[in-house]
C-alpha cells in the first residue's frame, strides 16, 4: 500500500512567537474567486440599502426658548457647548452632552440679533434690537453676583449682525455700515461703507483674517479689508442675499444663501461668474454653514428643512425635516465636522448627524475596514441605475414635494420659452445665457 | 457748481499760456514797428484781399470791415479784425513804456515757464481707484492658495485635524503656583514641606544640598575636573578608534576578529566554569539569549539575499558553497535549544529536514556527499555518535582521518561553536558520570568528518551495542537487588568498551532486515521501560543514585530514534510491492468509471445540448410572412389547403439574418437578446468624468474587496477621502499648517497704521453726531 504523506512547510504556518498574527494562508488566484464585478454589485447594493436603513439623522431637541431661535454660534475651544439667542432677547448657553441649558441670560430687548464668541472661549458679544453690543462672560456670574455684561456700547442704529476676528481682539458689527471695534474701545476704529441700505450679516474671513464679507438688503454682497479700511468689491445679485459663509479651508471661496431659493458659491477673485449655483430649496435659504473639513455646507431654509450640499456639487446629498421643525432660521456645523445644530422659528435647537447612517461611538477596526469598504463600493457604482434611485430617495413632506414638483415645470416652461425665443428669432440675435451667469446683475468695482 | 467753476478758471489759464506761447514771437515783432507801418500793412492786405475776392466767390467778406471802428462800444465786441486774435502783447504795448510794469512782466515771464496742476479727480472716483487697488493686492495675497487648495481638492486623503497638537506638558512649578493648600492635610503636607524648605520651583534642590555642592573644595573640583576630562578623552579617543576599525572593508579581517573574539570568550567561560560555576551559568544564559535572539532575527536562514545569491553560485563555486553550509550549520546550532538539546534535538531532527525550502537539491546532495557540518545528519550524530565511536574501532578512526585533512579549512569557523556546544554535552556527561568523559575531546573534532555512510554504519552498530548493553543491564538488574545498581552502574563503562570489541564482526554483516528486526527487539526493549522507572522510583529513595537517571534517559531516546530511523528507510525497502498495489487501484478506478456510467446511463446531455441549440437557432431565425388567404379565389372549407401557386406568390420571404456568432463554436449557445432584467442594472450613460466607455469598464473590473486584494491593497483602494477625528476640533486652515509664513503684521496693527485718515473721517463723525 502505497501511502503520500501530505507535508506541508512549517514556515508557512507556524508563528515565531505566541505574540505573532496567525498565518491565514490566502490563495489570490483570480480563477478561484470569479463573478468579482456582480459580487462587488451586490455588496455594493446592499451597502446602499443598509444606509438608508440605518440613516437616522435626528439626535435630539434642545428646547427651552420662549421664543423663536435667531441666532447660534459655536464655542471655539469647547465642542460640547453651544449658545443661541431667541428672539424675545434672551441668550442661553447649552451643553449638548447633557442636553441641557446650563446657563440662562436676558440679553436685550426685542430680537439678539447676532452672537459670536471671543476666539479664546471667554466670553461672547451679542447685538439687538435695543442698539446695543453687549460683552458677557462664558462662565456667568459666581453665586451672588448679579448676571451683567463686561461691556455695554451704545450705538446710534440697530445692529443687524456680529462677528468676531478670528486671532485678535477686534470685532465686527453691521447695521447701517460696518464697523470694526477695538474691544477696548467704545467707538468704532473705523466704519466702512458703500451704498446706503442696510446690511444685514457680515463675516470674517477665517484664514485671511483681514477680509469680511457681508451682504446688504439692496441685494448686494460687499467685501472689505480690514488693514486697510477700504471696500474691495461689490456683487450685486438677482434678489437679496441673507448670509454668507467663508470656506474655513479655502481662503477665497465663499457661499451666499439667497432668498432666490438657491446658494452661490464664489471666488471672491472672480465675482462675474458663481463657481457654483446650488439649488434644491424651494423657499428662502436663511443661512448656512461649513463643515470645518471645507467639503460641505449645510443650509437653512424658510421652507422647514436643512439641506447638505457638497461644495462642488450643485444638488444637495441630504435634507433633514421633522414634522414639527418650522423655518429654520440658523444653522451651524459643529467644530468636529460630525454634527449639524439648527434653531427654528418654534423655539427648539435640533441636533443632528451630519452624516445620516453614520454609526456614533468607537468603532472596532474591523467595523471601520468594513465602512470604509462599503463606502468605497458605494462611491464605485453609484451611477448604477438601482443603486443611484436608492441612495438618492428621501422622503419629503407633501409641502416640500408639491412645491418642487411645481417650481420644476416652472422651470421647464421658462427653458421652453427660452428655446422658443431663441428659435424664432434672427439667429445670434438672443443669446443663450448660462444659468450661473443670470443670477449675477452687476460686479462693480 | 465749485467743480464747474474751477473748469473754467482751468480754461482760462490754458488760452492764457497758449497766449503766453505765443508771446516770444511777436513781442519784438510788434515792439520794434511804429504804427504807420502797421496801417500801411494793413492795407496792403486789404487790396490783395479785394483783388482774390474779385472772382466773385467772397464778394461778402468784402462787406466787413477789418479796420477798428470808430464807434467802440463797451456792450458788444466788435467783430471787425476778426481774422486776428488779440495777443497779450497788443494789450502791453501801451505799457511798454512805463517802467513801473516791469516788475509785472517779469512775473508774467515767470508763470509761463511754470506748468498749472491738473484738475483734482472727483471723489467717487479716487475711490474707486483706492479699492480696485486693494482689490488687487488681496487677490494677490489670496493667489497664493491656489496650490494648497489645489492639493487639497485633489488628496486621495485628508486627515483632520490637519495640524498634530503636540500634548503640552506644563512644569509641575505651573500648576502648583496657581493652587492653593486648602484642606488640612494639604496645609501639613505643604507645612512639612516649608519646614524643611522644600523647593517648589527649579532647580529642586534643597538649601543643604546647595550648600553641600558648594563645599566642594578647590582641589577637589580640580582633581574632579582632571578626572572628567581624562574619561572624556579616553572616550574620544576609544570612539574614535572604533571608527576606524568599523571602517576597514576587509572581510578577512572583520572574520579573524570574529574568531579571535570568540576563542576569547570561550576561554574566559572555560577560566570562569572553572573559578565561579554560577557566573558561568550566567554567561550561559546570556549565550541562550544571544542564540535566541539571532533565532528571532532569521539572519541565518537561507531566505536572505546574500543566501539566495549563494544558493545560485553553489552550484560553481565551491567556496559558496562552502559558506552556505557554514551558514545552514550556524542556523540549525542556532535553532537547537542547548540545555535540552538531547531530548529535543532528535525530535526536530525529522521536521527541520524538511524545513527548507528554498535550498537547491544540489546544495543537500554535496552535504551529503561531503558530509561537512550536515545539519540533519549532525544532529543524529551528536549525541549517539559519540558512544559509537567510543568503540569506535581504530580501523575506522583511521579510515575518516584520510578524508579529515582537506575539508579541516572550511570547518574552521563552525569549530568553536562546535566546541562550546560540546563543552556543554560534557558537562551533562560529567554529571552522568560515565566513561564517555574520557573520549568527548577527540570525537568533538571527529564527529563531523565522518563520511555519512560511516556515519549510518557506525549508528546502527552504536544502537546494537546499546541494544546488547541493555539486554546484560536486565540481565544484571533482574539478577541483583537494589543496592547492587549503583556498583552496576560503575561497572558498565567498563562493559561498553569490552564489548565493541566482541560484538564488531557480526555487526558489520548484518543486512537491513536483520537491522529490522534487531528495531523490534528494541521496541520490545523499549516495552521494558516501565520496570526501568520503577526502577528509578526505587533509585530515588536511594540519593545517591540520582545521577543515573538521565542516563537512563538518554538509552529511552536512543530506541525511539532507531525506530525512526527504521520508519524512514521502510518504503525503499517494501519497493518490490508497489507495482500490485497500483494495478489494484487501476481496477478500482475502472469500476468506478462504470459505476458512474451505469448511474447515469438514461442522460444524453450532450444530444440535449445539440437539440436545445437547434431550436434556439430556429428560433432566433427570421420567419417568412404568410399572406395567403384561405377561400379567395378558389374554394374554401374543412380539410382544403390553398393551391402552392397561390401559396408561392403571396409568401413573403424573410430576409436572411446576420451570421450566428457561436456558428463556429459547437459547445456554446450564444444570445444576442437585450436581457431587460440585467438591463435594469446596468449604465445607460457614460457618467460624468469619464470620457471613455473603457475607462469606466476598467474602473468598474478592477475589484476592490478584501477577496481580490492583499490586506494592503485592500486597505489602500478602500482608503476613506476624509478622515476625521470625533471629538477633535478642527480649526480653519492656516498658513503654518501648509508651511507659508503667516502675514507677519497683525490685522489690527494694520488697521491703526493709518490712524491719520481714519481718525479724520472719524472726527468728522463724532462732528456730525454732535451737531445731530
Amino acid at each position: 500500500m502505497k501511502v503520500k504523506m501530505l507535508s506541508r512547510n512549517p514556515d508557512s504556518y507556524v508563528r515565531e512567537t505566541k505574540l505573532d498574527l496567525q498565518r491565514v494562508p490566502r490563495n489570490y488566484d483570480p480563477t478561484l474567486h470569479p463573478f468579482e464585478v456582480p459580487r462587488e454589485y451586490v455588496r455594493a447594493l446592499n451597502a446602499t440599502k443598509l444606509e438608508r436603513v440605518f440613516a437616522k439623522p435626528f439626535l435630539a431637541s434642545l428646547d427651552g426658548h420662549r421664543d423663536g431661535v435667531s441666532c447660534l454660534a459655536k464655542h471655539p475651544k469647547s465642542l460640547a457647548t453651544v449658545l443661541s439667542g431667541a428672539c424675545d432677547g434672551e441668550v442661553r448657553i447649552w451643553n449638548l452632552t447633557k442636553r441641557k441649558c446650563i446657563h440662562m441670560i436676558q440679553a436685550h430687548e426685542g430680537f439678539v440679533r447676532g452672537i459670536c464668541t471671543r476666539f479664546c472661549g471667554t466670553s461672547f458679544f451679542t447685538v439687538g434690537d435695543d442698539k446695543t453690543v453687549k460683552q458677557w462672560k462664558m462662565d456667568g456670574p459666581s453665586f451672588g453676583e448679579e448676571e451683567e455684561p463686561l461691556h455695554t456700547i451704545l450705538g446710534k442704529t440697530v445692529y443687524t449682525g456680529i462677528d468676531h476676528h478670528w486671532k485678535e481682539a477686534v470685532f465686527a458689527t453691521c447695521g447701517q455700515q460696518v464697523d470694526i471695534w477695538d474691544e477696548q474701545r467704545s467707538s468704532p476704529i473705523c466704519s466702512m461703507t458703500w451704498g446706503f441700505d442696510s446690511i444685514s450679516s457680515v463675516k470674517f474671513n477665517p484664514v485671511e483674517t483681514f477680509l469680511l464679507g457681508s451682504c446688504a438688503s439692496d441685494r448686494n454682497i460687499v467685501l472689505y479689508d480690514m488693514r486697510q479700511a477700504t471696500p474691495l468689491k461689490k456683487v450685486i445679485l438677482d434678489m437679496r442675499t441673507n448670509t454668507i459663509c467663508w470656506n474655513p479651508m479655502e481662503a477665497f471661496i465663499f457661499t451666499a444663501a439667497n432668498e432666490d431659493y438657491n446658494l452661490y458659491t464664489f471666488d471672491m477673485r472672480a465675482l462675474d461668474t458663481p463657481v457654483m449655483v446650488h439649488m434644491d430649496h424651494v423657499s428662502a435659504v436663511l443661512d448656512v454653514d461649513y463643515s470645518p473639513t471645507g467639503k460641505d455646507f449645510v443650509s437653512a431654509s424658510f421652507d422647514k428643512s436643512i439641506r447638505i450640499f457638497p461644495v462642488d456639487k450643485s444638488r444637495s446629498r441630504e435634507v433633514y425635516h421633522t414634522k414639527r421643525m418650522q423655518h429654520v432660521i440658523c444653522v451651524k456645523w459643529t467644530s468636529d465636522s460630525k454634527y449639524i445644530m439648527c434653531g427654528s422659528d418654534e423655539m427648539n435647537i435640533r441636533l443632528w448627524k451630519a452624516n445620516a447612517s453614520e454609526k456614533l461611538g468607537v468603532l472596532t477596526s474591523r467595523e471601520k475596514a468594513a465602512t470604509d469598504y462599503n463606502q468605497r463600493l458605494k462611491e464605485k457604482f453609484q451611477h448604477h441605475p438601482h443603486i443611484k434611485r436608492i441612495s438618492r430617495h428621501r422622503h419629503l413632506p407633501k409641502s416640500i414635494y408639491s412645491q418642487i414638483q411645481e417650481q420644476r415645470v416652472m422651470k421647464e416652461a421658462r427653458r421652453r420659452k427660452e428655446l422658443n425665443r431663441i428659435k424664432h428669432s434672427k439667429p445670434g440675435s438672443v443669446q443663450r445665457v448660462s444659468e450661473k451667469k443670470k443670477r449675477v446683475v452687476a460686479v462693480v468695482k | 457748481m465749485s467743480s464747474s467753476r474751477a473748469a473754467e478758471s482751468s480754461l482760462l489759464a490754458l488760452n492764457q499760456q497758449e497766449e503766453l506761447e505765443d508771446l516770444p514771437r511777436e513781442y519784438p515783432l510788434s515792439t520794434s514797428e511804429d504804427e504807420g507801418d502797421s496801417d500801411g500793412e494793413r492795407k496792403h492786405q486789404k487790396l490783395l484781399e479785394a483783388i482774390s475776392s474779385l472772382d466773385g466767390k467772397n464778394r461778402r467778406k468784402l462787406a466787413e470791415r477789418s479796420e477798428a471802428s470808430l464807434k467802440v462800444s463797451e456792450f458788444n465786441a466788435s467783430s471787425e479784425g476778426s481774422g486776428e486774435k488779440l495777443v497779450l502783447s497788443d494789450l502791453l504795448e501801451p505799457v511798454k513804456t512805463s517802467s513801473s510794469l516791469a516788475a509785472v512782466k517779469k512775473q508774467l515771464n515767470r508763470v509761463k515757464s511754470k506748468k498749472t496742476v491738473e484738475l483734482p479727480l472727483h471723489r467717487e472716483e479716487i475711490e474707486r481707484i483706492h479699492r480696485e487697488v486693494a482689490f488687487n493686492k488681496t487677490s494677490q495675497v489670496l493667489s497664493k492658495w491656489d496650490p494648497v487648495v489645489q492639493k487639497n481638492r485633489q488628496a486621495e486623503q485628508l486627515v483632520f485635524p490637519l495640524s498634530k497638537q503636540q500634548s503640552v506638558f506644563a512644569p509641575i512649578e505651573h500648576v502648583v503656583s496657581g493652587w492653593k493648600a486648602r484642606t488640612p492635610l494639604e496645609q501639613e503636607i505643604f507645612n512639612l514641606l516649608h519646614k524643611n524648605k522644600q523647593p517648589v520651583t527649579d532647580p529642586l534642590l534643597t538649601p543643604m544640598e546647595k550648600a553641600s555642592l558648594k563645599a566642594m573644595s578647590l582641589e577637589e573640583v580640580k582633581m574632579r575636573r582632571a578626572e572628567l576630562q581624562r574619561a572624556r578623552a579616553l572616550q574620544s579617543y576609544y570612539a574614535a578608534r572604533a571608527r576606524r576599525e568599523k571602517k576597514i572593508k576587509s572581510k578577512k579581517y572583520h572574520k579573524l576578529l570574529k574568531k579571535g573574539k570568540a576563542k576569547q570568550a570561550l576561554k574566559e567561560f572555560e577560566k570562569l566554569r572553572k573559578v565561579n560555576p554560577a557566573a558561568a551559568l550566567e554567561e550561559l544564559e546570556k549565550l541562550e539569549k544571544a542564540r535566541m535572539m539571532e533565532r528571532m532575527s532569521l539572519k541565518h536562514q537561507n531566505s536572505g539575499k546574500w543566501a539566495k545569491s549563494k544558493a545560485i553560485m553553489a552550484k560553481y563555486d565551491l567556496e559558496a558553497r562552502q559558506a552556505m553550509q557554514e551558514q545552514l550549520a550556524r542556523n540549525k546550532e542556532l535553532m537547537q535549544k542547548i540545555q535540552v538539546a538531547s531530548e529535543s534535538a532528535e525530535e526536530e531532527g525529522v521536521a527541520e529536514e524538511e524545513g527548507e525550502p528554498f535550498v537547491p537539491d544540489m546544495v543537500n546532495e554535496v552535504q551529503v556527499k561531503a558530509s561537512g557540518p550536515n545539519p540533519w545528519m549532525f544532529r543524529n550524530h551528536s549525541s549517539d555518535t559519540k558512544e559509537a565511536e567510543v568503540q569506535g574501532d581504530p580501523e575506522e578512526l583511521a579510515e575518516p582521518a584520510a578524508q579529515e585533512a582537506p575539508e579541516s579549512e572550511e570547518e574552521g569557523p563552525v569549530v568553536a561553536e562546535e566546541i562550546l556546544l560540546k563543552e556543554f554535552e560534557e558537562r551533562r556527561s560529567l554529571r552522568q558520570k560515565s566513561g564517555l568523559k574520557q573520549i568527548t575531546k577527540p570525537v568533538g573534532s571527529q564527529e563531523t568528518k565522518d563520511p555519512s555512510s560511516q556515519g549510518v554504519l557506525s549508528e546502527l552498530r552504536a544502537l546494537s551495542q546499546k541494544l546488547n548493553r541493555e539486554n546484560h543491564q536486565s540481565r544484571k538488574q533482574e539478577l541483583s537487588s537494589t543496592r547492587t545498581v549503583l556498583a552496576v552502574q560503575r561497572e558498565e563503562p567498563a562493559g561498553e568498551e569490552e564489548e565493541p570489541l566482541l560484538l564488531q564482526r557480526p555487526e558489520r554483516a548484518r543486512t537491513l532486515d536483520e537491522l529490522e528486526e534487531l528495531g523490534k527487539e528494541g521496541c520490545f526493549q523499549n516495552k521494558e521501560l516501565p520496570r526501568a522507572a520503577v526502577e528509578g522510583q526505587q533509585w530515588e529513595r536511594n540519593p545517591s543514585n540520582h545521577l543515573s537517571v538521565p542516563k537512563e534517559k538518554k538509552r529511552k531516546e536512543q530506541m525511539i530514534d532507531l525506530q525512526n530511523l527504521l520508519t524512514t528507510k521502510s518504503p525503499s525497502m517494501k519497493s518490490l510491492a508497489v507495482p500490485t498495489t497500483e494495478e489494484l487501484e487501476d481496477e478500482e478506478e475502472r469500476d468506478q468509471r462504470q459505476m458512474i456510467k451505469e448511474a447515469f446511463a438514461g442522460d444524453d446531455v450532450i444530444r440535449d445540448f445539440l437539440k436545445e441549440k437547434r431550436e434556439a437557432v430556429e428560433a432566433s431565425k427570421p420567419k417568412d410572412v404568410d399572406l395567403t388567404l384561405p377561400g379567395w379565389g378558389e374554394w374554401g372549407g374543412v380539410g382544403l389547403k390553398p393551391s402552392a401557386k397561390k401559396r408561392h406568390r403571396f409568401l413573403i420571404k424573410a430576409p436572411e439574418g446576420p451570421p450566428r456568432k457561436d456558428g463556429n463554436l459547437p459547445n456554446v449557445i450564444l444570445s444576442e437578446k437585450r436581457n431587460i432584467r440585467a438591463a435594469a442594472h446596468q449604465v445607460r450613460m457614460l457618467p460624468y468624468p469619464f470620457t471613455h466607455h473603457q475607462q469606466f469598464e476598467r474602473t468598474i473590473q478592477t475589484p476592490i474587496g478584501s477577496t481580490w486584494n492583499t490586506q494592503r491593497a485592500f486597505q489602500k483602494l478602500t482608503m476613506p477621502k476624509v478622515v476625521t477625528k470625533p471629538g477633535h476640533i478642527i480649526k480653519p486652515i492656516k498658513a503654518e499648517d501648509v508651511g507659508y509664513r503667516s502675514s507677519s503684521r497683525s490685522d489690527l496693527s494694520v488697521v491703526q497704521r493709518n490712524p491719520k485718515r481714519l481718525s479724520i473721517r472719524h472726527k468728522k463723525q463724532l462732528k456730525k453726531n454732535s451737531v445731530d
